[in-house]
């Protein structure tokens, strides 16, 4: 009977294409729009991970986010520095300042790392060399940032262009996933950083702390919190202090929480609808098959079979639209670094069971409460 | 000549849309044998296809008991009613009730498949009893794809593909043309007609009459006559 279940539905050929389909749309949109939400949430906090060698941030007490910046006044790197448990701090700096070039003007985000230890630079370069920001009036860009200005340029080094009233060259291209924000972005060291960008009193964005060997970070920075009056987070901690403010203070996750569910209830109403229609359409063969002798258990059997087959065809094509649509955008600046997650394949997968689940649970009782004597009563 | 059917005292109540009772049986009395053609007649809304419900064990008369080959099934669960049915009981409808995505050997294979028979097994005793009713290579057709009165030998097919002890026939001929009907019960006939089997059929055509060795007429829920024909089987 089993078999012939599926004979049933796939004989439907309209039906069949049209289950699948609903299931396939609603499969993408929730698939696609997840990774996109969590990828743009990933690229709030991205330059954080990226500094692999600090494992403490110590900033302002009120910054709620990375891009937020509180400057502090420069004695507080050395306070930081005395505190116990602190291997070593350095300053870090993020500002913006317009790049010009020809007729381009151009905001850019600027990262100044400590002269000396250069701590925080990119380690994966597309072109040049990171360590030449040692010379002066030298920055290197990151590759989005270079195919956004001059999308028709090939990268080359030693380009010079003005910022601030100063001129500079791009020493270097390296390879660093987008900001959120979708600026440019370019390391240069600390001192020429707040030369090329226009400057208030103070000019550290950030202290960036390595903690003693055989200590515990979270440790060391409750430390600093305690000594310096700063507040210091574990890396992790600050992106995901970042991560939530974006979720909590912004409209991003609703405006894709909406479009997630709206794909998940276009999804159920197509499917559902669909569903429930072929089973009326055969609700007189049911009921024959009812009168016929077969068992309330296996004609339940015979409509789940139906709907997992449509679920996991759908689910199956609707995971490998997303796949396609990530690898096709996957060299777009504006969707680097977006993926499709596992969890989000197993989440959604949980909602196109639940959505199966819900159009099967509607159809079946129609069939199950449905009397076999109906079979005598015509069409 | 077996007494393989037997009712006693079955009346069936419904209640109706207005809340009051209807009495569509009332005190229905009747001994079928096997091996013979049973005919159930009688004007429209006598209680012919509720009797035809109740023979077959599909509806649970309000009183009364119905003893088939010496097994009361009037007090059986509703599981046990659908084994039932599902071993013993053959089926052909008014309107075939085909799977119109099942081809014409699918739909035979039904009733052993729901026995638990294997598909290929099935599907090889389907051709072959398709093949007997004058369907030669039409096994793999679809329903749609085949006259009216193919598809109602589709439907003999499938009830009598199981080899069940009690075959049921709720008009078979309405949907078809004069013609078309007696080829359909000179088939039914000598396919199903077995010393051993119970064949009853509901029908208003008095064109099939002739088929029939006993013929039941009812009326408003009772049974006015059970009449023995001439012929014998
Ligand atoms: N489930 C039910 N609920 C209420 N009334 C019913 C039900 N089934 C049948 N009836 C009523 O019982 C009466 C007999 O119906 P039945 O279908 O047995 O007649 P019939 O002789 O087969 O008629 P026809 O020749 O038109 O098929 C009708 O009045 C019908 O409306
Ligand atoms: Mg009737």
């Amino acid at each position: 009977m089993d078999l012939i279940a599926f004979k049933m539905l796939v004989g439907n050929k309209a039906k069949y294409y049209g289950l699948i389909f609903g299931v396939m749309f609603s499969t993408f949109l929730m698939a696609q729009q997840v990774s996109l939400f969590l990828g743009l949430m990933v690229r709030t906090c991205s330059t954080i991970g990226l500094v692999q060698e600090a494992s403490i941030w110590v900033m302002d007490p009120s910054v709620r986010y990375f891009d937020e910046i509180k400057p502090l006044p420069d004695i507080d790197l050395y306070r930081v520095r005395g505190v116990e448990g602190v291997k070593w701090a350095v300053p870090f700096y993020k500002g913006t300042a317009v790049l010009k070039s020809g007729s381009v003007f151009q905001l850019v985000t600027v990262f100044g790392l400590d002269d000396t230890s250069l701590i925080g630079l990119p380690s994966q370069m597309v072109l040049g060399q990171a360590e030449s920001i040692r010379a002066p009036n030298s920055l290197i860009m990151d590759e989005g940032g270079w195919k956004y200005i001059w999308p028709t340029d090939p990268f080359e080094i030693n380009r010079s262009v003005e910022m601030n009233d100063h001129f500079v060259r791009i020493v270097g291209i390296c390879d660093i996933p987008p900001s959120y924000a979708s600026l440019p972005q370019v390391y240069t060291r600390y001192s020429e950083a707040v030369k090329l960008t226009p400057q208030g009193a103070h000019t550290l964005s950030y202290v960036l702390v390595d903690h003693e060997p055989g200590t515990d970070p979270a440790v060391v920075a409750q430390r600093i919190r305690e000594k310096a009056g700063l507040l210091a987070l574990t890396s992790n901690a600050f992106e995901w202090r970042t991560i939530w403010y974006f979720i909590e203070k912004t409209g991003i996750p609703i405006n894709f929480g909406i479009t997630v569910l709206l794909g998940f209830i276009v999804g159920a109403a197509i499917v559902g609808q669909t569903f429930y229609i072929f089973i009326l359409e055969n609700l007189m063969q049911f009921a024959a098959l009812k009168a016929i002798g077969v068992s309330k258990g296996q004609i339940l059997k015979m409509v789940l079979i139906q709907g997992a087959l449509v679920g996991s065809m759908g689910y199956g094509l609707g995971m490998g639209l997303t796949a396609l649509f990530f690898l096709v955008t996957k060299d777009l600046v504006a969707l680097k670094g977006f993926t499709l997650y596992a969890p989000v394949m197993v989440g959604v997968g949980v909602c196109v069971g639940l959505i199966i689940l819900g159009a099967s649970f509607f159809s079946i009782r129609r069939v199950l409460v449905l009397d076999p004597a109906e079979v005598f009563r015509g069409p | 000549m077996t007494v393989a059917l037997e009712t006693s005292h079955i009346d069936q109540d419904f209640l109706s849309g207005d809340g009051s009772i209807l009495h569509v049986l009332r005190d229905i009395n009747l001994k079928i044998h096997s091996g013979r053609i049973t005919m159930i007649v009688g004007p429209s809304g006598c209680g012919k296809t509720t009797l035809l419900s109740i023979l077959s064990g599909i509806l649970t008369p309000t009183r009364g008991s119905v003893c088939i080959f010496g097994k009361d099934i009037s007090h059986l669960t509703d599981g046990e009613k659908v084994t039932f049915r599902r071993q013993n009981v053959g089926f052909m409808f008014q309107s075939y009730n085909l799977i119109q995505t099942l081809s014409a050997a699918e739909n035979v294979a039904i009733p052993l498949l729901a026995n638990g028979i294997a598909y290929n097994q099935a599907l090889k005793e389907a051709y072959a009893l398709l093949d007997q009713l004058g369907l030669e290579g039409k096994g793999g057709k679809f329903p749609l794809k085949l006259s009216g009165g193919e598809q109602q030998r589709v439907a003999i097919a499938r009830a009598l593909v199981h080899h069940p002890k009690i075959l049921v026939c709720d008009e078979p001929t309405a949907a078809l043309d004069a013609a078309a009907g007696q080829t359909i019960m000179g088939i039914l006939t000598k396919a199903a007609l077995d010393k051993d089997r119970v064949v009853i059929v509901v029908t208003h055509d008095n064109r099939i009459f002739h088929f029939a060795h006993t013929i039941v007429t009812m009326s408003d829920g009772r049974i006015l006559s059970t009449e023995a024909m001439q012929k014998e089987p």
